[in-house]
């Protein structure tokens, strides 16, 4: 029986320790930012009395800057609208091809996708997102502006839903194509047993089978849609109205906290209002996440059933 | 087994070092100032050419500067009061417009005080008001007056610095072929009624407004000198906060027009800077009260500040600094007339 080494033992407990407390100190910021968004973003409802249905549904905008006066006008729907159409959008245009680059990488060509396909969509996760916000506003408004004449030189809610779709497109292929190595191999087997063709497989076997992870990759893709503030910001164009068509401009939430955040009265009417944005976009995000989680127990309930 | 060991140290260290740093970001100014304060030595001695042909006009014009009409805040800087030897450092926060100018003004300080640091941000006026009252930084820039966006009581204990005046400029395209506004035109423009450029006697074209968010300073300011206070239509402008994107889109855009402050029209040939009411917005004519589209720009201290942040103030008003001042399109406020004072009360 060997002597009870204290050394070893002390560093075990360090480490432990230490450990433990990083883990702990994650989930206390997790709570602590929960907490001040709830108790900041609250503040236009409770301190300056505004609805929470005017909030969400007035278009009225005009809140007080200042530290002593309130009473103006808090109606985000505009900027919330905005965030809705411009995602919705990014998700209609990057959807067909995030799902055919996945099919294609995993299914029809795996060589080329492990070895040319996956590092390039890699790269695209890569890019700072100022990034894309540049190009669109050097390369895609310009381009709008000429080939639809847009009214507003170019700056619109379809040029935010390209850089969008461009920025989400690596993550759902990502996350679905994951999802579709995933699917075993039997399923593929059974279905040519019987004499399908390789898009009878895919279409109805490969897919149906992979829809959960696919789900999983779309939330995954919004989430990330709903938070860009950059990007979208330079080239939405950041007009106050409801967007009349696809090209003309507006705002949203990401875009409206980071230009006026640094200008308003710490505590005023303006600052909480943006505060409020700030809490309803992460109380979108928690949904977002718990979407996922619900998608991913169907999926489990389902394999043990 | 021991290289093993040696890894998951290292990892370990790694963590510890996250962790710690973000039980740091509650103090997220004093980090970030940490890492600009190391960069910007380099960055000095890049711009030491430029800055020695300034000094030697900046003696020239010193003369005519000290004999003009001082404000408040302009007299109490002597040339001297840089060669005090201050060290120590000083962070400044806030206003974007008033960013360049600090910034450029901190290089040539620390060139001069080899043993000083001065670090400015940006982050808007309302962030530099709210920072140099909770004390977090030593001074404060802003566009506007700190009782529009601090409480009385703190708003009292700051001390106003006007170091400068900045003009305000409307820009249109140079292909436009607009040249010249009244200010009728001008408010009929920028709240939306007048929505074509052959109502006021331009080509056939569509206005495309650029504007500002509503929480700007330079909207703000411009709302009250060149509209008379009415109220632009934010529901058909595009807003940026952003002086280089908004001339580009001017530039790119026949029907465009926004406003810009002179420094950023100093190096910018491609856009036209349009007179109002047959003023051209230029210094001279801010200087003699003509042209009415200016406002101060404020350093805001609490209290009188450290003894640092009033060297750094003091060199900024100095009539060292002032040929770079004017040379980036900036104001001394010195040098406004009294009927320019007056008549922007």
């Amino acid at each position: 029986m060997k002597k009870l080494n204290w050394k070893d033992l002390s560093k075990e407990y360090f480490w432990r320790g230490l450990v433990t407390f990083c883990g702990l100190l994650i989930i206390i910021l997790t709570l602590a930012i929960s907490l001040f968004l709830i108790v900041k973003g609250t503040g236009t409802f409770v301190k300056y009395h505004h609805s929470v249905l005017e909030f969400l549904f007035s278009s009225d905008w005009d809140p007080m800057d200042s530290a002593s006066e309130y009473g103006g006008k808090v109606g985000a729907a505009v900027y919330i609208c905005g965030s809705l159409i411009t995602c919705g959008l990014a998700l209609l245009i990057a959807m067909p091809f995030s799902l055919a680059a996945a099919v294609f990488m995993t299914e029809i060509s795996p060589r080329i996708g492990t070895k040319l396909i996956q590092p390039a969509v890699e790269i695209f996760v890569g890019i700072p997102s100022v990034v894309y916000g540049w190009i669109g506003l050097t390369i895609l408004v310009p381009f709008i502006r000429n080939v639809f004449h847009a009214q507003m030189g170019g700056f619109s809610v379809l040029a935010a839903g390209i850089v969008l779709a461009i920025m989400i497109f690596p993550t759902i292929t990502t996350v679905s194509a994951d999802a579709i190595r995933s699917v075993p191999e039997m399923y593929r087997i059974a279905a040519y047993g019987m004499g399908s063709t390789r898009w009878q497989v895919i279409h109805a076997i490969v897919l149906p089978a992979a829809r959960t992870g696919i789900y999983t990759g779309v939330i995954l893709g919004l989430s990330r849609a709903f938070g860009e503030a950059l990007a979208v910001a330079m080239v939405i164009g950041k007009t106050r109205a409801f967007p009349k068509n696809i090209l003309s401009p507006t705002n949203n939430l990401t875009s409206a906290i980071a230009s006026d955040m640094g200008n308003t009265a710490s505590g005023g009417e303006y600052n909480l209002a943006l505060w409020t944005m700030a809490l309803f976009l992460f109380l979108i995000s928690m949904l977002f996440i718990l979407l996922i989680h619900v998608v991913a127990r169907k999926k489990q309930e389902k394999e043990t059933a | 087994m021991k290289k093993i060991m040696g890894k998951k140290v290292t990892a370990i260290c790694a963590a510890v070092f996250m962790a710690a740093s973000l039980m740091a970001c509650g103090s997220s100014t004093a980090t970030s100032s940490v890492s600009s304060a190391a960069s910007t030595p380099a960055q000095s001695s890049a711009a030491d050419a430029a800055t020695s042909a300034a000094a030697t006009s900046a003696a020239v014009t010193s003369a005519a500067a000290s004999s003009a009409a001082a404000s408040s805040a302009a007299a109490t800087a002597a040339s001297g009061a840089s060669t005090a030897a201050a060290s120590g450092s000083v962070i400044a926060s806030g206003s974007s417009a008033l960013l360049p100018l600090a910034q450029a003004a901190a290089q040539d300080y620390m060139k001069a005080n080899p043993n000083s640091s001065v670090v400015v941000n940006g982050g808007g006026s309302g962030t530099g008001l709210k920072q140099v009252s909770d004390g977090s930084v030593d001074i404060g820039n802003s566009d506007v007056f700190a009782a529009e966006k601090l409480d009385a009581k703190s708003a009292a204990a700051l001390k106003d610095h006007e170091v400068c005046t900045i003009t305000m400029a409307p820009v249109v395209n140079k292909s436009l072929g607009i040249s010249n506004l009244t200010t009728a035109q001008l408010v009929s423009i920028f709240t939306g009624k007048t929505k074509n450029w052959k109502e006021v006697g331009g080509s056939d074209e569509a206005i495309m407004l650029v504007t500002r968010p509503d929480s700007s300073g330079t909207r703000a300011l411009f709302k009250k000198w060149a509209l008379g206070g009415a109220e632009e239509a934010s529901n058909s402008a595009l807003e940026t906060d952003d002086s280089g994107t908004l001339l580009q889109t001017v530039q790119d855009n026949k029907g465009a027009i926004g406003y810009v402050a002179l420094s950023y029209l100093v190096n910018a040939q491609n856009v036209q800077a349009v007179s109002i009411d047959g003023v051209a917005p230029t210094l001279e004519n801010t200087n003699n009260g003509k042209y009415k589209v200016w406002g101060y720009e404020h350093m805001y201290t609490k209290g009188d500040g450290s003894a640092q942040a009033q060297a750094f103030i003091s060199y900024i008003t100095g009539s060292d600094f002032a040929a770079k001042l004017e040379a980036m399109g900036y104001g001394t406020a010195s040098k406004l007339s009294s009927d320019a004072v007056s008549a922007h009360k």
